[in-house]
């Protein structure tokens, strides 16, 4: 009883607390600063998306083709070490990944689509690989000793159940993807970037924040958005949320 | 039927060449079920794994139903020979029918064959279609996955079957129950099939012949009850056990020892009657009751025949125990051994009395097919009459 009522007493507490903000808000004329800038934020969240989706899309487009065939026995023998230069790859920092891309492709959406591709690319590609590479030998020799091919191996066995670990990579990726975004303002390719990092030169929290909490807004409903098509997707025998 | 034809694998290892199979020849007959059994590393399953090709053969060839498999397209040999495994394998994205019909699809049958091929497959190893068809594997338990198992191997109707330590991961009591299912169903299909265990009990029960292996090498090679009556060796003797005498009691049923000259009494009859004719038969203790239909009511011992007066209707005894033509001896053994008796009386389906079976039978049929192959079958022979 005593922690139910400490409970109550601080959900009583957190609405008041929201309450004064939105009295404070008001009155201060914070709300009316944020709604100024609500044409800029919406632009610039379209464009910000634009970015995520093209480079996103590319990432796993190259990136899933990439596990799939490093997790073939035959490349065995090249597979780890592939791997190990897409880890090394993942330590450089993004900023210098899109410094590096400016430098050969100059500025622009290009230079930062590469930018985030190679910054997207590896998680997809590890969880791609290890997902595969995960799948119980069992049933892959339950898969040929009843006469699949190999690819039908690979369509109706491995990549099923390696659906959901692939999926784990693929979400990881893109939410890292929508917070590097603001990145790719540096090398002028927009994005709600704009807003943060003017925000900061001008020393305006107002118009910083109302890039940033966009931002982490967009990150949320992404991920949310790849975990429920996974939700979806990966079979219902290999889906632990499912289960 | 499978038949190999000097059947050789060497693996090669950093340690050096490695022949873990070597020169194996041996026939499996149409319809029988081939035990392939010895201590791991043996090259048991490394022979099984060879038919399919799960394993490349390095020499030698294997023929299925007199057809030499060596040329044909892997995908489709594999696709005429069932095949289970220790560990299942069933695919846990797909439901229990998209299991079992995995191998029918492959074979391109229409959706209609397939969907009616999985529930007669369902009813054959006694799960309910609909209560199971459209579940997962992961909401399964392990004899009914194995189940599953067997079904998918047994989808398209393959004549061949290979089973890789089928039953080793189910928990004993589980194990027996889906032995006796599947020779129940095999007794039905009349698949060849080729079988890997470690468990000497399972291979005689499940038999039909045993391939003992050793190191690479095909030992011995016959049917359970010539196996355990004469191994060949003393590799074999071990592998088998020293109580291999007391495992041949599984192979033989009360119909092969039972004699059909049995001495009963009506419960009409008197108590002087029934002492006559434990005299008559030579009976030590007692002498058994039946009714007009000659089934078993009870028993007269001779003390109580030769101590009281009146009929056998008044008198008698339960019967301890009956048994049936299609009983193994090693269920008789343990009657006997359990009721303190040596003999029991067998009744047929009816539950007539239509024979006696005494331990003395029991021990002359196992000891006569010991005593061939001893050394001085006079002395042997009289030594297990004793």
């Amino acid at each position: 009883m005593p922690i139910r009522s400490l409970k109550g007493a601080l959900r009583i507490a957190l609405l008041i607390a929201i309450f004064l903000l939105g009295v404070w808000s008001q009155s201060s004329g914070v709300i009316d600063d944020f709604i100024f800038y609500l044409p800029d934020v919406q632009f610039l969240a379209v464009q910000h998306l634009w970015l995520t989706l093209i480079s996103g899309s590319l990432a796993i487009l190259v990136a899933i083709p990439l596990g799939v065939v490093l997790s073939r026995p035959s490349m065995a023998r090249f597979a780890e070490s592939a791997m190990q230069v897409l880890n090394v790859g993942t330590t450089i920092p993004t900023l210098a990944v899109l410094a590096l891309s400016m430098s050969f492709l100059g500025i622009g959406t290009v230079p930062a689509v590469f930018g985030l591709f190679v910054a997207t690319l590896l998680p997809i590609t590890r969880n791609t690989y290890a997902g595969l590479k995960g799948v119980n030998p069992a049933l892959m020799e339950a898969a040929a000793g009843i006469g699949m091919s190999p690819a039908q191996r690979l369509l109706r066995v491995e990549l099923p159940n390696a659906l959901y670990v692939i999926f784990a990579g693929i979400r990881t990726a893109l939410t890292i993807n929508v917070g590097t975004v603001p990145l790719a303002f540096l090398i002028g390719a927009g994005g709600l970037g704009e807003l943060i990092f003017t925000g900061i030169d001008l020393y305006d929290p107002v118009m910083m924040l109302s890039g940033a909490i966009p931002t982490a807004l967009l990150a949320i409903v992404v991920d949310a958005i790849v975990a429920t098509t996974a939700f979806l997707v990966v079979p219902r025998g290999v889906n632990p949320s499912r289960a | 039927m499978i038949r190999l034809d000097n059947l050789t694998k060497v693996f090669d290892t950093p340690k050096g060449a490695v022949t873990a199979a070597d020169h194996i020849n041996m026939e499996v007959p149409a319809g029988e079920i081939c035990i392939l059994l010895g201590p791991s590393g043996c090259g048991k399953t490394t022979t099984l794994k060879m038919i399919n090709r799960i394993i490349r053969p390095t020499s030698g060839k294997v023929f299925i139903n007199d057809e030499d498999t060596t040329d044909l397209n892997t995908q489709e040999l594999r696709r005429n020979i069932g095949y289970v495994i220790q560990q299942i394998g069933l695919f846990p994205n797909m439901t229990i029918e998209e299991n079992i019909t995995v191998v029918p699809k492959l074979l391109g049958w229409d959706k209609a064959k397939y969907r009616e091929r999985a529930r007669e497959l369902m009813d054959m190893i006694a799960l309910d279609p609909d209560a199971f068809l459209k579940r997962y594997p992961n909401e399964l338990s392990g004899g009914q996955q194995q189940r599953i198992g067997v079904a998918r191997a047994l989808a398209a109707d393959p004549p061949v079957m290979l089973m890789d330590e089928p039953f080793g991961a189910i928990d004993p009591i589980n194990r027996a129950v889906i032995q006796d299912e599947f020779l129940k169903m095999q007794q039905a299909l009349k698949k060849t099939i080729m079988f890997v265990s470690h468990d000497i009990d399972e291979a005689i029960k499940m038999g039909d012949r045993v391939a003992i292996f050793r190191a690479g090498r095909l030992e011995q090679y016959a049917t359970p009850d010539d196996l355990l009556a004469a191994p060949k060796d003393e590799f074999v003797e071990s592998f088998l056990g020293e109580d291999r005498a007391l495992k041949r009691l599984n192979l033989v049923k009360v119909r092969d020892v039972v004699s059909d000259e049995i001495g009963t009494v009506s419960p009409g009859d008197t108590l002087e009657t029934a002492l006559a004719r434990i005299d008559d038969f030579g009976y030590q203790n007692a002498i058994l009751v039946v009714n007009d239909r000659r089934q078993p009511v009870g028993l007269i011992t001779r003390a109580q025949a030769r101590t009281t007066k009146g009929y056998c209707r008044d008198h008698f005894q339960n019967v301890p125990a009956t048994v049936s033509l299609d009983d193994d001896l090693r269920k008789v053994a343990s009657l006997m051994f359990s009721n303190d008796i040596t003999w029991l009386p067998c009744v047929d389906e009816a539950g007539r009395v239509c024979g006696q079976i005494t331990q003395r039978a029991m021990t002359h049929h196992l000891g006569s097919r010991f005593r061939p192959k001893e050394e001085a079958p006079a002395t042997a022979a009289s030594a297990t009459k004793e």
